[in-house]
């Protein structure tokens, strides 16, 4: 057994210089302890052996191992100068073993090298200096807690970059100072021994809270990148409880901060819901979200007065409303007409729109024939009508049929039965369900045209009922149903 | 407005640049201060750094506002001239002292200066290029400075900022026209872009003279970048990637950096107060990825958006969901396949097929062989074969999606 001793953990030449030696005489891994200055001798009560004298074969190895050994070396593994050597002789053997990353000893040995770069460069990144007055000048001390034995190796970072300070590294393995002009290294420190605190640090702190947007919290992803163990040594992570905690309370406040009378007004005022709608229809006449757009003539925009208290969402425009650009004015616009003036409720209060804006056919020789819009054309236009939503903030929104209900939900949910009856969307808006008028054109009957006109008149009427009810119980009433629904 | 404190103008000027994405210190020129004159290194590749805020978000520069005051009214801005927010004015000098006093202590990389427009566009840039000046010339700061410039403003001050920062960058705000004459009345692509052209040119020049000229001096080095506002207009994930797509082209960008359109307080009436997409942000910028390391097409990319709503999944990354679409490519033999096929593979990243490439050379690989070089197995099998390894058909595979993606119960922590 051969027992070789190196100066300090991060000798990186005496480990060089030892493991060719013991190479080129052909010393196996297993035969060879390593250890750091004077550690208690007697390793498993063998005998250390003198090491045999070189026999002077030429000894090469690719440069790449070099680097690798060099970054291993400074890991704090105890067996890294073994697990080296052995990796030495491997390569030694078969050079082309170093492009090998499937084998198991290279891998280990790669893996402590990245993990001694991480380590580099969170030191890099996480130290922090203080300043403190001496004999009249700035000097500015550090205390840092390095993982691994990386401190001498990063000596060369912080004199590129602050060369013209005066500055101290302390740290548990030992310390560096710079004067201006040369480095030198001192014994391990103490943290008592570096100064408590920094003027400059309350301002550091305050920079840190205002930039984080408490409406991204992603405590992960942090995390990740910095985790815990670093903590100690940073001023700022001593705010990161605080500012998780008081995360949601601020997005809150920032959502309920929301409109407000603008303090300048030199456009067209933002908070004017007129405008803001006449934008946005705009926008949509260039939308291409889905390929309906293609086809179609142009985008079919809702229409009326931007004050509305109910919202009226159908399914899509029909030929008639395609080449007019306008909601409801074909057949089913005409039925619906007539059970609203039935049903008493003015048409020119509602703002009426369609769940999907452009027309679906298919060519059938000169006649364009409806076609159902598909769930994917109905989430892509979903955009605009949550818009509309959130511009006009209807009292009530009226869904007629399957189309209008799986836009304003995002879900399948049969209207069937439940015609009449009523909901609460995501926000908190009621909505109420009924049949979409060309539903009635189809049906094949008199009789059960009529009866289903009737049913339609009654559910137009029951959304003025609901908004005129008051508002806590229909809140209630709609909760009940959502929780019965799913 | 005197009245406030350094401090509470830090405050409200860091608050106030929270929702800008960009934040990098990479790429530019390696410098240090070794001669003991100036202050400051960059590293040349990659940034430092040097914080993560529980935004999870990357702390490497400076970064704040000269002023949040603005005379332009853009919807989606919380400094926008309507808006109510408290505002504040840095002097030159305080951001030279702040960006000073942080670095000594190594907390930043640099500064990133960005401000409200006052006055004029013209005043505006002349107080920005000042600070980098002071900067530069009178401490001899050699750290990173990244500049936002003012579409509008007199070329010989962007010129100026040029020749004192890493990196300008421009912001074209939002993907599309109609977006952005909905929501910034005041800004015009064409100008946006035309200055995006003109920086292009200059940082084009400086290259230039600098292989004629080595005294010439540096400008931009690490070239321009600009942000597009998402969730805001009605652009869907395919448009996005295109526009990126063009502009890196157009303007020989180095990054495209996208910012879930976030909730702000006094919001415009303009615009939805929802919580910002921050997963939608996060599958463009890995499709940003593909565009750039991978060898994707933006065509491809878009190939990989659900047709008929042209937006990338959120359960699974747009490269799983390319190769579940064209399924037909896959599996892909990690002995024999070129680059380009391995680099196609989900669930392998650009290192590990380097590492696949070198090692194939000296040995077959096998199953176990490739568990080493990379993260899980598992989201890989199904795509690829070794030594001794086939999966069944992919086509034969109708619960794979749901097999390889993620518990929808993780989502909920991101649902928009
Ligand atoms: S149907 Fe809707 S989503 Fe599709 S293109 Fe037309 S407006 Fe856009």
């Amino acid at each position: 057994m051969h027992r070789v001793c190196l100066d300090a953990p991060d000798d990186f030449e005496g480990w060089r210089t030892q493991a060719r030696r013991l190479a080129q005489a052909g010393v196996p891994p297993e035969a060879v302890v390593w250890q750091v200055g004077d550690a208690p001798g007697d390793l498993f009560g063998v005998e250390a052996q003198a090491l045999p004298p070189a026999r002077g074969r030429p000894f090469t190895v690719p440069k790449p191992f070099v680097t690798l050994a060099e970054q291993a070396l400074l890991h704090s593994d105890p067996q890294r100068f073994a697990l080296l050597y052995a990796l030495l002789l491997k390569v030694a053997a078969n050079p082309a073993l170093l492009g090998d990353r499937a084998d198991p000893l290279l891998r280990r040995v790669e893996t402590m090298a990245s993990t001694v770069r991480r380590d580099i460069h969170k030191m890099h990144a996480f130290l922090r200096f203080r300043e403190v007055e001496e004999g009249g000048q700035p000097r500015f001390i550090a205390w840092y807690e390095p993982e691994h034995h990386i401190l001498r190796a990063n000596a060369g970072f912080f004199v590129d970059r602050f060369a013209a300070m005066r500055w101290s590294i302390l740290t548990p393995q030992g310390t560096l100072h710079w004067d201006g002009e040369t480095l030198t290294e001192g014994p391990p420190a103490r943290r008592e021994e570096a100064p408590k605190g920094d003027p400059v640090e309350a301002a550091w702190q305050t920079y840190y809270s205002a930039i984080f947007n408490p409406a991204r919290l992603m405590t992960g992803a942090m995390l990740k990148e910095m985790p815990r163990k670093y903590w100690k040594n940073m001023p700022e992570t001593a705010l990161v409880p605080g500012l998780i905690a008081d995360a949601r309370r601020r997005e809150l406040a920032m959502i309920a901060q929301a409109p407000q009378v603008p303090r300048v007004t030199r456009h067209a005022p933002p908070q004017d819901r007129g405008a803001a709608l006449r934008l946005l229809r705009e926008e949509a006449a260039e939308c291409q979200r889905c390929g309906l757009c293609s086809q179609a003539t142009q985008t079919v925009f809702g229409e009326g007065p931007e004050d509305a208290a109910i919202m009226v969402v159908g399914e899509q425009p029909g030929d008639q409303e395609d080449l007019a650009g306008r909601p409801f004015i074909g057949p089913a616009g005409a039925l619906f007409d007539r059970a609203l003036a039935q049903a008493g409720v003015p048409r020119d209060r509602l703002y009426v729109t369609n769940a999907v804006k452009h027309f679906k056919f298919e060519q059938r020789g000169k006649h364009r024939l409806h076609a159902r819009p598909n769930v994917g054309e109905i989430d892509a236009c979903r955009w605009w009508l949550d818009q509309e939503r959130a511009i006009l903030r209807p009292r009530l929104v009226l869904a007629m049929g399957k189309t209008a209900l799986r836009a304003l939900t995002g879900q399948n949910i049969s209207i069937g039965q439940e015609a009449g009856q009523g909901l609460m969307l995501a926000d908190g808006t009621p909505c109420r369900l009924t049949v979409h008028p060309s539903h009635l054109l189809r049906l094949p009957s008199q009789a059960e045209a009529e009866q289903g006109f009737k049913r339609y008149v009654e559910d137009l009427r029951g959304a003025l009922v609901g908004l005129d009810q008051d508002s806590a119980e229909g809140l209630e009433a709609a909760t009940d149903h959502l929780q019965g629904m799913s | 407005m005197s009245s406030l404190s350094l401090t509470d103008k830090l405050a409200i000027l860091a608050d106030a640049a929270k929702y800008d994405a960009s934040c990098a210190s990479s790429g530019g020129k390696k410098r240090d201060s070794r001669d003991g004159k100036g202050l400051g290194s960059t590293s040349g590749g990659m940034g430092i750094c040097h914080a993560y805020a529980p935004d999870g978000r990357c702390i490497s520069l400076l970064k704040l506002l000269l002023t949040n005051s603005c005379i332009f009214d853009c919807h989606y801005c919380i400094n926008r001239a309507s808006s109510n927010v408290r505002r504040a004015r840095f002097t030159a000098a305080e951001v030279v002292k702040l960006t000073l006093d942080f670095y000594r202590r190594n907390c930043i990389e640099g500064l990133f200066l960005s401000s409200g427009i006052i006055h004029s566009p013209d005043y505006t840039m002349e107080q920005i290029v000042e600070v980098a000046r002071a900067l530069r010339e009178d401490h001899d700061f050699r750290g990173y400075i990244h500049l936002k410039t003012i579409p509008d403003a007199d070329p010989a001050l962007i010129e100026a900022a040029g020749r004192h920062a890493d990196r300008v960058s421009i912001n074209v705000e939002l993907p599309t026209v109609s977006g952005l004459r909905r929501l910034a009345p005041d800004k015009s692509q064409d100008r946006i872009e035309g200055a995006m052209g003109a920086m292009r040119g200059a940082i084009a020049d400086g290259h230039d003279a600098r292989r004629r000229y080595r005294s010439a001096p540096d400008f931009a080095p690490a070239g321009q970048s600009t942000q597009m506002i998402v969730g805001a207009d009605a652009a869907t994930d395919r448009e996005i990637v295109a526009r990126a797509s063009t502009l890196y082209e157009r303007f020989d960008l180095r990054r495209v950096y996208y910012s879930a359109f976030s909730p702000i307080p006094d919001a415009s009436a303009v615009l939805p107060l929802r919580r910002p997409p921050l997963m939608r942000e996060h599958r463009l910028y890995q499709s940003d990825w593909l565009l750039r390391y991978y060898g994707f097409s933006p065509q491809e990319v878009g190939a990989a958006a659900d047709p008929a709503t042209g937006m990338l999944p959120l359960d699974i990354d747009p490269k799983l969901a390319w190769a579940l679409r064209f399924r037909e490519s896959f599996p892909v033999d990690l002995n024999r396949a070129p680059r380009e096929l391995l680099l196609r593979i989900p669930g392998l990243g650009v290192r590990a097929v380097d590492a696949i490439l070198s090692a194939r050379r000296l040995r077959q690989l096998r199953l176990e062989d490739v568990a080493r070089m990379t993260v899980s197995l598992r989201k890989l099998r199904p795509f690829i074969v070794t030594a001794d390894w086939r999966p069944v058909a992919l086509t034969d595979r109708s619960d794979l999606r749901s097999m390889l993606a993620p518990k929808p119960a993780q989502l909920e922590l991101f649902a928009a």
